[in-house]
């Protein structure tokens, strides 16, 4: 195997087994795992305290338990969440950081069902006032001060600089790693593209920076891939389960950019500089942009997307919708048009973690591909 | 002028609705600005700007129960809005689609020419508060960007600990300031303090009457039924910064309390049970609701959703302001939320629950199971849900309606005969 092969290898077995993820940190460090909740935690916090950070992103699954306590307009992710809350999944984590950015998080952080305590906090939403950066940071500031008397932990401002340091290079080499996946679509195919990115979510992060840093200069010193298929841009929450980009592949294409709150949009920016690094995080906040749940009365999204189809040269966006998000529903309508004005193609497919039959993905990706 | 003095508090209640609208009409005639608003979100400040108002989720609930929400839900449909969302955002932006399309080409569509609800103008500039739900970020962001207008927001964060840190109301407060300066370059003019603070007199002296109206129902038997707030909700919503708003919620409180004082009720003949209704109205059904709980004996004495309005403050405090908006229970924890519906049942002396499993509202609907639980433990009521949906009237069967209301009215039957059999 090839050392790409092998990185790709071992960032996928690990993002598709956070257990595991979990239990080796432990026994390297005798620390347990804190986990986060969409979206947008300040990850640097838990990591400060030496504890690992833990995504979590739902998974593909049959709803049943979760029934009695959601209708079935509740968004499919947190269907499985729920689901697998009530099966116990997430009760070795030592807490779970919960943010409240939509109406059903709201919700859903007044009922977890699990035994791990939950760390709630509101991310402002006029997020351009100077008013929302002191408040977030506040409520940085108690989300601290709970992580700290539950892990039994002092976390320094200085511990947390550092780690803010460590994720923003994480980032940096994450806005790296798409442009350079960009050019070989073929080795870095859909899937694979999707686990090195995941694989975040369970590792400490410089681990994972020092992989992906490797995997980039490997890549880099190939010759760029010829590519027949068709470039697109991933725009949604997320982009699972592998089925729907195992159709995106077998029908040629390749993703070159995404605005996924599961992907890029997590690394786009980095965290600014300065030195209260609770003021720093919120900070970062301020300064994102173009996803549905940081509001934005200019809705630069769309205008964003379409810097980025005209960046990486895609030949078309594919919305991924959740199925039942809101918060990307009413994004929806206004990227479409703007879409439409100006000459870019677009495809919507619907991402549905329980659904085990994709055969109307697979048509619509058909017929897609071959329009453009 | 129109003599007002000798109106019924019904009356009122037509005359000032439409008197609003005409209001915003003209205003729009004469070139001065409309504002297009979130129903809490604070009215204070373009009041004091002579702003002239509109409402839409009132007006989105007009459209409802006047049985013409499906022609312009179709128009949102069109436009890629998807029906997952909040039908009251769809009908508004469909709304706003054909106004838009009347401006642009100067032909009224004729779903426009059909609508039965009230005209209203476009905006000059919106304004909006997440203290009931985010959807009113998203659905203002693009009323916003689709008219090319200003937005001011009031965030007021979710409170998931109570009581509400002063962090949490300086912010808000900051953002009153900040809405003050957008206004002003809005309006092009300077920001009228004096106007200002009777206006916030004015907003506490007409809760301070909406509270009256909504305290009559604690009687047993009532002279209120709660289906009646749903209906005054209108000028709560969209008057309480004016007079009119005073005025009618005075009258009705009055009329209200003489009907006690003759011993006239609100349930003609005789109240059996008393019911809590948490949850919005289903505007399109409207009358099959009331009729089908009246049909059973069973009176509405108790929801908390007319208590969102409950926007106590000291005039002249911002912070004391930006608490009143904040503090709705739908912007605050499980056990918070649980502690005012717990205080309206009691207050209400009411018998069993009934939840609006609220097809468009994901806020309103997504703790109810947890918000029944606690509650029955501590009060022992019954209760049932239903599926409905607050405008969209294809998410609502009235058959399911009718057999859960028949099962909680068994249910509540027992329960009293139990009672008394003790
Ligand atoms: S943002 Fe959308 S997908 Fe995520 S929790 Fe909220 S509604 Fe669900
Ligand atoms: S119905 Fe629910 S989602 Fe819609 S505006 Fe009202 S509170 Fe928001």
């Amino acid at each position: 195997m090839s050392r790409i092969e092998t990185i790709i290898s071992e960032l996928s077995s690990i993002s598709n087994n956070p257990r595991k993820a979990m239990e080796d940190y432990k026994k390297e460090t005798g620390k347990g795992s804190v986990g986060v909740m969409p979206y947008y935690a300040p990850e640097e916090i838990i990591h400060a305290a030496g504890f690992l950070p833990v995504g979590i992103w739902g998974g593909q699954k049959s709803i049943s338990k979760a029934r009695a306590y959601l209708p079935p307009f509740a968004c499919s992710i947190m269907q499985s969440v729920m689901e697998m809350q009530l099966e116990g999944v997430y009760d070795d984590l030592e807490a779970v950081l919960f943010p409240v950015p939509c109406d059903t998080l709201k919700c859903l952080s007044q009922k977890w069902k699990g035994t791990s305590p939950v760390i709630v906090f509101t991310h402002p939403q006029n997020r351009k006032l100077e008013a929302a950066n002191k408040f977030l940071a506040e409520e940085y500031r108690l989300v601290r001060e709970k992580l700290e008397k539950i892990l039994s932990v002092q976390i320094s401002d200085e511990a947390l600089n550092n780690s803010i340091e460590i994720y923003n290079e994480n980032r940096q080499v994450m806005r790296e790693f798409t442009d350079i996946a960009a050019n070989y679509p073929n080795i870095i195919d859909p899937i694979k593209r999707h686990a090195i990115i995941k694989a975040r979510f369970f590792m400490e992060k410089s681990k994972h920076t020092a992989l992906v840093k490797e995997l980039n200069s490997a890549l880099k010193s190939l010759p760029v891939e010829a590519f027949t298929g068709k470039k697109v841009v991933l725009t949604g929450i997320m982009a699972e389960p592998n089925e729907v980009l195992d159709i995106l592949k077998d029908n040629g294409f390749g993703v070159v950019a995404d605005d996924l709150a599961q992907e890029s949009r997590l690394f786009r920016n980095d965290v600014p500089s300065g030195t209260d690094p609770l003021y720093r995080l919120a900070k970062w906040w301020q300064e994102f942009d173009g996803c549905s749940l940081a509001t934005d009365a200019k809705k630069s999204r769309g205008p964003m997307l379409m810097d980025m189809v005209k960046a990486s040269k895609a030949d078309a966006v594919v919305v991924c919708m959740m199925k039942f998000c809101d918060p990307e529903e009413f994004d929806y309508p206004i990227y479409y048009r703007q879409f439409e004005e100006a000459g870019i193609k677009s495809l919507f497919i619907e991402i549905d973690l329980e659904t085990t039959s994709f055969e109307q993905t697979k048509t619509r990706v058909q017929s897609f591909s071959e329009m453009l | 002028m129109t003599d007002t003095t000798t109106m019924s508090a019904k009356e009122l209640l037509g005359f000032y609705q439409e008197e609003l609208y005409e209001e915003a009409r003209q205003a729009k005639i004469e070139g001065k600005l409309v504002c297009w608003s979130a129903s809490v979100a604070p009215s204070e400040f373009c009041v004091a700007m002579d702003v002239a108002m509109i409402y839409p989720e009132t007006h989105a609930a007009g459209i409802g129960a006047r049985k013409g929400a499906l022609d312009v839900l179709e128009v949102a449909d069109e436009k890629g809005y998807n029906v997952d969302t909040c039908s009251y955002a769809r009908v508004n932006l469909g709304y706003m689609e054909l106004l838009k399309q009347e401006a642009l080409t100067g032909i009224t569509p004729e779903k426009l020419e059909k609508s039965p609800a009230a005209r209203i103008p476009l905006p000059d500039f919106v304004i909006t508060c997440n203290n009931i739900c985010n959807t009113l970020l998203k659905w203002y962001e693009n009323l916003a960007v689709e008219l090319n207008i200003p937005c001011i927001i009031i965030d007021v964060p979710f409170n998931h600990t109570m009581p509400i840190p002063q962090y949490a109301k300086d912010y808000i407060a900051e953002q009153f300031k900040e809405a003050i300066t957008q206004l002003e370059e809005i309006c092009g003019k300077k920001f009228d303090y004096d106007k200002f603070l009777k206006v916030q007199e004015q907003t506490q002296r007409s809760v301070a009457q909406w509270n009256r109206i909504a305290s009559l129902s604690s009687h047993k038997p009532s002279p209120l039924n709660g289906f009646d707030l749903f209906n005054y909700m209108a000028l709560i919503v969209c008057a309480r910064s004016k007079d009119y708003a005073e005025i009618t919620f005075k009258k009705f409180a009055d009329e209200l309390e003489e009907n006690l004082n003759k011993g006239i009720f609100a349930f003609k003949g005789n109240e059996q049970k008393r019911v809590t209704w948490e949850g919005i109205a289903v505007w399109p059904h409207l009358g099959h609701t009331f009729k089908g709980l009246k049909n059973l004996g069973n009176i509405m004495t108790g929801s908390a959703y007319p208590g969102l309005w409950n926007l106590t403050y000291t005039p002249g405090d911002m912070s004391s302001m930006a608490e009143s908006y904040t503090r709705i229970y739908i912007n605050t924890c499980l056990d918070n939320k649980v502690k005012v519906l717990s205080d309206v049942i009691s207050g209400g002396k009411c018998d069993g629950v009934i939840y609006h499993q609220n097809r468009s509202c994901k806020l309103m609907s997504f703790l109810n199971v947890e918000t029944a639980d606690m509650l029955q433990k501590e009060n022992h009521l019954p209760y049932v849900s239903f599926d409905g949906d607050q405008t969209d009237p294809r998410n609502f069967s009235p058959a399911q309606f009718d057999t859960r209301i028949q099962a909680l009215d068994e249910m509540m039957k027992q329960n009293k005969e139990g009672v008394s059999n003790e």
